[in-house]
């Protein structure tokens, strides 16, 4: 069976989810190789959990200097691993950096570019759910090896287990490929809750939550269920919340199991970066807000009210 | 010295209407929705402009590059009102249906034919949404990419650009030497809405135009056929539909709550 290989994304000890559900994918349509990149990558735990989510054979290269510039050097290193095994495809999760590093890859190893699948099929057919959700295409690379970036999400993680062969790899980096230099890391999240992206629940308020203070409801509902918080455009725009959290058509992309929507009127910029979320709720005081048009459960209240309510509920329920 | 700073820009559909493709090709129905400047170049355009002024008087400019079709002539005036020196317009029939890569391609071929220190381009087109030319443009140039900017510093005499790489949870502080390849973030700055004197100004600004040829392209690499990925087919999916909707009563929480317990949620 051929191989196909998926770039893990770990910080150091664990997988993230995102990199399950590649590993998921892979066994579908090939034999699993999980390429782990940066210190941290040769720890035996993070070795035996992608083998029980199917890995066949783990490349590790731990090397420092492959994360102190950004996205070039694991370029570098897929491209040198794609010369060497000839993968079948190689899959990326679909997050900022992930795109980068799959359209610098396509470009240095002369491969067509998929991005933001939301599954792949047989032939490796990768499935795009684009413009919110709206039209489902289906795409396939003709030149070079397909190169492929996946949703966080979109499949369902599931364990089968691989060999886990671990293979050393070492990378000669071009003075090109470590000119972007990262001088420091600066992390301002809240500690605790789930990657936007990555959450099973997203609690996403808008311009009807009013205020930069209004959103320690979103915050406290959010950490009562586990998720992460959202914020629409319209939120983002009037300074409520950092940008970094904003869901729509100029944000991120969600597909979690439960978005709730508090605040949101539905315009369809917000709705090009949620709608396609397994079960939506949401809470405005507009009875006419279109939002309610593509919520499951719709409530037409007040959030300020609903909102701690809810949180309590939640809290007493989960016990 | 001074800095040339290109502004990369994209023409698309109007973000805040619906879109489709088009049977015949499978590519996006441009004519159903108002052409517009992609928004999120608009930021990209902002921070060329701040970064031409912060140099003074010294004969820095800010060029706008632009690939589309021959009506793209507008958003490139729109981007020449905002306060921006000269254009270059990619224009060319083949080039209809390029894929990122292609595209990648024409782009820095364009940028080969003038010198330059910065380009800056947006996050990402609010059409394609793949945000992945700056980086292919880096690669094919082999230059450093600083991408993701919410904060963007450059160094003139130092010769060189730091950025405030946005990340999930934070950002990264990232270092180059120039030229770079840059793209902004939404919220970087408030881009200035054009003033009645610069729309005028505009119009006698230079508009240089490069077509397949002028870019020493092969039009096989180029186009709908030079495309290194296909659609195989798409399907329109029927709108999702609306469940229940109540009015709160005070019991609105109780009934979200039994609801998700419904569901296995809670």
């Amino acid at each position: 069976m051929s191989e196909i290989l998926v770039l893990v994304e770990h910080d150091g000890g664990a997988a993230k989810k995102v990199s399950h559900e590649l590993l998921t994918l892979a066994s579908r349509h090939g034999e699993p190789g999980a390429v782990v990149v940066g210190p941290g990558a040769d720890d035996a735990g993070l070795a035996a959990d992608l083998a029980r989510f199917g890995a066949a054979r783990i490349y590790t290269a731990p090397d420092a200097a492959l994360v102190s510039a950004i996205v070039a050097p694991k370029v570098a290193v897929l491209a040198q691993l794609m010369a060497e095994r000839s993968p079948a495809a190689v899959l990326i999760a679909s997050t900022a950096e992930g795109k980068e590093i799959a359209g610098r890859l396509a470009v240095r190893t002369g491969s067509g570019v998929i991005t933001d699948a939301v599954d792949i099929d047989a032939g490796l057919t990768a499935v795009q759910s684009v413009f919110g959700g709206s039209t489902v295409v289906r795409s396939r690379v003709t030149t070079g090896t397909p190169i492929v970036t996946v949703r966080p999400n979109a499949t369902a993680q599931q364990e089968s287990a691989g060999a886990g062969e671990v293979v050393a790899v070492s990378v000669e980096l071009a003075a090109t490929d470590t000119a972007a230099a990262v001088v420091e890391h600066v992390v301002q999240a809240k500690g605790g809750r789930p990657e936007l992206a990555e959450a099973a629940i997203v609690v996403s308020g808008g311009r009807g939550v009013g205020s930069a203070e209004g959103f320690d409801l979103v915050e406290r509902l959010a950490d009562a269920l586990g998720g992460a918080v959202g914020a629409s455009r319209a939120a983002t725009d009037a300074g409520f919340y950092p940008h970094q959290y904003q869901v729509g058509q100029t944000g991120k992309t969600v597909s979690p199991q439960l978005y709730i929507a508090l605040g949101i009127s539905g315009a369809i910029q917000h709705r090009a970066g949620m709608q396609t979320s397994k079960t939506i709720v949401a809470v405005n005081k507009d009875a006419e807000a279109p939002i309610f048009d593509l919520a499951d459960f719709g409530v037409v209240g007040d959030l300020f009210a609903i909102a701690p309510q809810l949180t309590e509920q939640v809290e007493s329920r989960k016990g | 010295m001074p800095l040339t700073i290109v502004a990369c820009v994209k023409q698309v559909p109007d973000s805040w209407a619906e879109k489709r493709l088009l049977d015949i090709d499978s590519t996006l129905d441009r004519e159903s929705a108002d052409p517009v400047l992609n928004e999120l170049d608009e930021y990209a355009i902002e921070e060329a402009l701040r970064i031409r002024e912060a140099q003074g008087e010294d004969g820095s400019e800010v060029v706008v590059l632009c690939m589309g079709p021959e009506r793209a002539t507008d958003t490139i005036r729109k981007a020449l009102s905002m306060g921006a020196d000269r254009a270059i317009h990619v224009v060319d029939d083949q080039l209809h249906g390029s894929d990122a890569v292609a595209t990648s391609a024409a782009l820095t071929r364009a940028l080969g034919t003038t010198q330059w220190d910065l380009a800056v381009f947006g996050s990402e087109s609010t059409d394609a949404r793949m945000s992945v030319v700056p980086a292919m443009v880096a690669e094919r140039l082999a230059l450093p990419q600083l991408t993701f900017a919410q904060k963007v510093e450059v160094d003139t005499a130092g010769r060189s650009a730091t950025v405030h790489r946005q990340t999930d949870d934070g950002y990264d502080i990232v270092s180059a030497a120039l030229p770079v390849v840059i793209s902004v973030v939404e919220k970087i700055n408030e881009p200035r809405y054009p003033s009645f004197k610069n729309i005028m100004a505009a119009k006698k600004k230079p508009l240089e135009t490069l077509d397949v040829a002028a870019l020493g392209l092969d039009p096989a690499e180029v186009g709908l056929a030079g495309a290194w990925s296909a659609v195989e087919a798409f399907e329109q999916r029927p709108p999702r539909q609306g469940g229940v909707k109540i009015t709160d009563e005070g019991d609105g929480a109780t009934k979200i709550a039994d609801y998700l317990v419904g569901q296995k949620m809670l």
